[in-house]
């Protein structure tokens, strides 16, 4: 007959926000299950070749790429911890608290006491001409081929998208000697820092705000785009489209958060546009409404690695502690990385990271 | 707008123009528009349509994309082959 894997703490995803809370689940004692689809862990963190800013507690200086590392040195020290990878987590069912793993043909049963939802965000989508040719690209593709595997996507690149994915990949694409003809932004001001756009317009990049892409050009692969002018209502005025030359079309129109598991799991959602799209509501320990139930990562809201990290140590604290499993420092710690997070999204550019996370989080949760 | 050629789920082959046919003929949420067209049941379970389709739902019956029902939930949240299941449970 077969037993029944039981964890106190599941912990879905292995990307910063993962990796994070599965560390502070492992120091606290509990037994930790930290599980991700890929045969590497890190999630985002494998491609992000930049130096982190912040503070040292966020790894300022350190390249995103060399992070995963330094957790996984700390995980494999813990023997109440398990990483599993290459294991896809398809199924989480709220009334036994049982998760479905897949993994390689095998289905697996494990029942957690807690489990804490780090399943990152997934790109967004545009609907305009001939959006199916090859040579058309989500921004993270681009950044996997280029960072992963080294690979050029192709020569003259159209970026769609100026939030700062767009921006930080038009400078990769730079920096592998591939072209950037143009980037298009639907907005009327650049979404990103204005420190990344700089960058692209000293390397003599076109940055066209109120500007959307109308149909990608070509028979077999991308060869040109129309570009045109929106107005207010995000409508194309007519006579100001253009051809531009082209062979990748690149889409950087943002990010939502992946909380199929947070459905399945019956927590209560919320639409949040600030943050992506439907967020759970949870509490500033980041407990859903479900109070098996944890949230980290930008799959509460997207933002960016740094405030990752810090939202899964909350939750891999606060899980614990809700088990009974208190690390000697687990309020003083709370208590510090709250005020970190605070800290992060006080910038000018935080303001609607900030009212959105108002909006999903409800008041008088108990830990 | 040649609306045919704009393709909404990837997985299925699914266009706008098709799209917009179901919601004139009365199907009204995500999940009615699935069952008959099979757009957010392939490879990404809907990960890349299913908001594409809630906005064109929202446009069409002019409410704010939020009060646009979301789609049943189910696992497996990403396809697992059916011999998997019918192998069950793997040892321990």
């Amino acid at each position: 007959m077969t037993q029944l894997k039981e964890v106190d703490i599941a912990v879905i995803g292995a990307g910063p926000a993962g990796l994070s809370a599965a560390l502070a689940c492992g120091k606290s004692g509990a037994t930790t299950l930290l599980i991700d689809f890929m045969d590497a862990p890190g999630g985002q963190l494998i491609k992000q070749t930049h130096k982190f800013f912040g503070s040292e507690r966020q790894f300022a200086g350190t390249r995103g790429i060399q992070i995963p590392s330094i957790f996984i040195n700390q995980l494999s020290q813990m023997p109440n911890v398990q990483l599993v990878l290459g294991v896809n987590a398809s199924g989480y069912y709220a009334d036994s608290g049982v998760l479905t793993l897949e993994d390689g043909g095998k289905f697996i049963k494990v029942k957690a006491k807690r489990v804490i939802i780090a399943t990152g965000a997934g790109e967004k989508a545009l609907a305009f001409e001939n959006n199916d040719l090859p040579g058309v690209y989500g921004a993270g593709a681009v950044q996997t081929l280029m960072n992963v595997y080294g690979v050029t996507p192709g020569n003259r690149v159209l970026m769609v998208g100026s939030g700062n994915i767009g921006l930080i990949v038009s400078y990769q694409l730079i920096q592998a000697h591939v072209q950037v003809v143009s980037l298009v932004e639907a907005a009327g001001r650049i979404g990103g820092y204005l420190v990344h756009a700089a960058k692209l317009r000293r390397a003599g990049v076109p940055i066209l705000t109120s500007h959307t892409i109308v149909r990608a050009i070509g028979e077999e692969t991308v060869r040109g785009a129309v570009v045109a002018q929106v107005d207010q209502s995000w409508q194309a005025v007519p006579g100001s489209e253009r051809e531009v030359a082209c062979d990748v079309i690149c889409l950087a129109v943002g990010l939502t958060p992946l909380v199929d598991m947070m459905w399945q799991a019956g927590c209560e959602m919320k639409y949040v546009p600030a943050l992506g799209g439907h967020v759970p509501v949870r509490d500033e320990n980041m407990r859903a409404s479900n109070p098996a139930v944890y949230v980290a990562g930008d799959a509460g809201g997207v933002e960016e690695a740094s405030s990752a990290m810090i939202s899964g140590e909350i939750a891999g604290i606060s899980a614990a502690v809700s088990l009974g499993f208190r690390a000697q420092d687990a309020d003083a710690r709370l208590a510090l990385l709250k005020s970190d997070l605070a800290a992060i999204r006080s910038a000018p550019a935080g303001e609607k990271i900030r009212a959105g996370i108002m909006s999903a989080t409800a008041c008088g949760g108990e830990r | 707008m040649a609306d045919d050629d704009i393709i909404i789920c990837r997985c299925e082959d699914i266009t706008l123009r098709q799209i917009r046919e179901l919601i004139a003929q009365g199907y009204h949420t995500i999940d009615e528009i699935k069952r008959v067209s099979r757009a957010g049941m392939g490879p990404c379970q809907g990960r890349t349509c299913r908001q594409l389709i809630a906005r064109e739902l929202a446009g069409a019956l002019g409410v704010p994309i939020e009060q646009v029902e979301m789609p049943t939930f189910r696992p497996p949240s990403r396809p697992v082959l059916l011999s998997t299941i019918a192998r069950g449970e793997a040892d321990e």
